[in-house]
């Protein structure tokens, strides 16, 4: 009804090609920015108490979006599967760390950034064997890194620097005067930090996908043999993919700890959570980067959720909440496969194509 | 460079030293691998199983394990007599399979791989809720005795020390081999078995000759059930039982990169080879890196061989056709 190209006419083709041809896109993106950059960190969600909005739900949402951003880049986008995400966001996390003692007046944006780019190197170097074999083995090899990237969080020392507790810990930071990360930040400031990496990593993916990088991962996916008759390098094309998708990975790693937990161990990037990754881009589509928005928002907020409201209105112990989330994230996961393999993008977009044709069916 | 000849002397002396000093810390390694391997080769077979009939990736397996072994102490605890909590799993897992295909696979026939493996991932999550809401998170203890399996252990006196056999594991060893034996039997004499490998091959020109994919599908999840059944029970007689089993289930996917996805006696082998590796590497090499190494050690065993032979020892030859 509102939502149709009719009488937007493009005279150039620079506006064939943008991002959002639609001026309705426009306004959209336009209304979510505000929402989450104005409304929410100001009024909260109605109905929950502001705190838990910004530290249970926002904060985690933004970061676990930008996991799923890199995930789906490899998987979706290059089709080469990866359960070593929560190692890999590890990396991130450490190698933050590291850089934060060593060099302790570095910004931490820039330690966050670095960080990244440490992480591609290691998801390059664990992405080598998908230049021999991918599939189901390619999976299992890259469980590999998952438990070796665990065991070196644990037996090298040298990571946590030495201490006793064997988990890393975000000291205070401070950008333009105002504490960013650490105890004493305030959620507010860190949400913002948080969404605007998600912003600019959302920027930079979309853009990179439709460029000359992404349209060879893509044939790489499609049909890797036939990609390199026509002349794509496998080699540059599945290293690259492995590389940019363990950036953004490992940018969130580093969000993750220094930005919402505090403070972590070995156990936050354990497997679970590498499937709970999975999950998030399955559930949101494959190669959609709407759908890795939709995909994290659905598979965080809902266990969360349930639990917030099984405790304080139900009373329920947290036993039988927690296993009735664990239910309900199978269940979910076992309908969205059989109704939209590809996911909720999918679904959204059927229903902007229903809402373009409305009133008539066809 | 001093320390550079220590490390080396470690690396590639010592443990050999080590080993021809003490045969019997040797052999009882090697029993030891022999024995996990055995039981890794078993969580391996359950994958091959289903992979093999129905190119279905199933990553429930080792939840299928946890599953088993903690239904079966769960029925005993209820005062039900051994045998018959034996017989109630098999009826319980007989009736998971009849839904699994009725409503998960049968929907999803005609999929992408990918998209049916996912859906065991969500079948896993499933299972692990309700199984812990049901069971409780508890760890247990095998009911060993109850089930008629010896207890105790054999000593082989050798170069003046001893191995040790635990009893249990020399029947997890008998018990695996004879059903082993009598799964090669069935895929390769039975009807059944026929149209199993009909199916793995294609599933329109078995469909076409009047095979009942469904049927296979229920058959085929069954059997990897009663695989899990029995590897729930060895396992959880050496360790407890409890879903910290679920990990040991990872372990099994190097060996379906050696043995190959598609090769009952690989999966044996791959399961024996990373036993084997597994256990002589910690012995010897392991104190040099710190403990835990046994954790990612089969899936490094699993990338060399990888390079090597990418379809593993005894995969069907990867085909491809642009």
């Amino acid at each position: 009804m509102f939502y149709r190209e009719t009488g937007q006419f493009k005279s150039k083709y620079k506006e064939e090609l943008a991002a959002f041809p639609l001026f309705e896109d426009k306004i959209g993106v336009g209304i979510l920015l505000l929402l989450a950059y104005v409304a929410i960190p100001i009024f909260g969600i109605p109905g929950l108490s502001y705190e838990f909005t910004l530290s249970a739900i926002m904060i985690p949402v933004v970061i676990f979006t930008i996991t799923t951003l890199g995930l789906n880049i490899l998987l979706g986008f290059a089709g080469q599967i990866s359960l070593g995400t929560g190692a890999f966001m590890g990396v991130g996390a450490y190698s933050c760390y590291k850089f934060m003692t060593i060099f302790p007046d570095l910004n931490i944006l820039i330690c966050v950034i670095l960080s990244g780019l440490v992480t591609a190197f290691v998801g390059m170097l664990f992405g080598l064997p998908s230049l021999r074999i991918k599939g189901f083995y390619l999976m299992v090899a890259t469980l590999a890194a998952q438990f070796f990237l665990e065991w070196a969080f644990i037996r090298i020392p040298w990571l946590y620097n030495y201490n006793n507790s064997g988990g890393i810990e975000g000291p205070n930071k401070e950008m333009f005067g105002i504490i960013i990360s650490g105890p004493q930040s305030d959620a507010t400031t860190r949400y913002l930090v948080c969404l605007t990496f998600l912003v600019l990593l959302t920027w930079l993916a979309s853009n990179v996908i439709r460029g000359r990088i992404g349209r060879s991962w893509m044939m790489i996916r499609d049909m890797d043999i036939a990609a390199e008759l026509i002349g794509v390098r496998p080699l540059t094309a599945k290293l690259s993919a492995f590389a940019f998708s363990s950036f953004y990975v490992g940018i969130s790693g580093a969000l993750m700890v220094f930005f919402w937990l505090g403070a972590a161990e070995v156990e936050s990037f354990d497997i679970n959570h590498s499937f709970t990754y999975l999950f998030m881009v399955i559930i949101g589509g494959l190669g959609s980067i709407t759908g890795c928005y939709m995909g994290a928002i659905l598979v965080w907020v809902i266990p969360v959720l349930i639990k917030e409201i099984g405790k304080t209105s139900f009373g329920y112990d947290a036993f039988v909440m927690e296993n009735l989330s664990i239910i309900l994230l199978g269940f979910m996961i076992v309908v969205i496969l059989i109704v939209e393999p590809h996911g909720l993008a999918r679904l959204w977009q059927i229903a902007k194509q229903k809402l373009r044709m409305w009133p008539f069916p066809y | 460079m001093e320390t550079l000849i220590e490390i080396l002397y470690l690396i590639f002396v010592s443990p050999f030293a080590e080993m021809v000093a003490y045969p019997d810390l040797f052999f009882q390694g090697i029993w030891d691998g022999f024995v996990s391997g055995t039981l890794y080769g078993l969580i391996a077979l359950g994958f091959v199983l289903i992979f093999k009939a129905s190119g279905v990736f199933n990553f429930s397996q080792p939840i299928l394990v946890v599953l088993a072994a903690l239904s079966l102490v769960s029925f005993y605890k209820m005062g039900i007599p051994a045998w018959i909590s034996v017989i109630l799993v098999l009826v319980m897992f007989y009736v998971l399979a009849f839904l699994i295909e009725r409503l998960i696979l049968r929907k999803l026939v005609n999929q992408d791989g990918n998209i049916l493996f996912m859906s065991t991932i969500g079948l896993t999550f499933l299972i692990i809720g309700s199984a812990q809401w049901i069971f409780g998170g508890r760890p247990s203890a095998m009911i060993t005795d109850e089930l008629g399996l010896p207890n105790g252990s054999l000593e082989w006196p050798m170069f003046g020390g001893g191995v040790y056999f635990e009893m249990i594991d020399i029947s997890a060893a008998v018990i695996a081999s004879i059903m082993i034996v009598i799964l090669a039997l069935f895929f390769s004499k039975t009807k059944i078995g026929r149209g199993l490998r009909a199916v793995a091959d294609d599933h329109q020109a078995a469909l076409s000759v009047g095979i009942s994919l469904n049927q296979i599908w229920v058959i085929v999840w069954f059997v990897a059930g009663v695989v899990a059944l029995v590897t729930g029970i060895f396992w959880g007689a050496r360790s407890d039982v409890s879903f910290a089993l679920q990990i040991i289930g990872f372990k099994a996917l190097p060996v379906l990169i050696i043995g190959g996805f598609t090769s009952v006696p690989g999966a044996i082998i791959g399961g024996l080879i990373i036993g084997l590796g597994e256990k002589v590497f910690e012995i010897y090499w392991g104190p040099l890196l710190g403990s835990g190494v046994e954790g990612w050690f089969a899936y490094i065993i699993a990338l060399i061989f990888l390079l090597f032979r990418p379809q593993g020892l005894f995969g069907d030859k990867i085909i491809e056709r642009v």
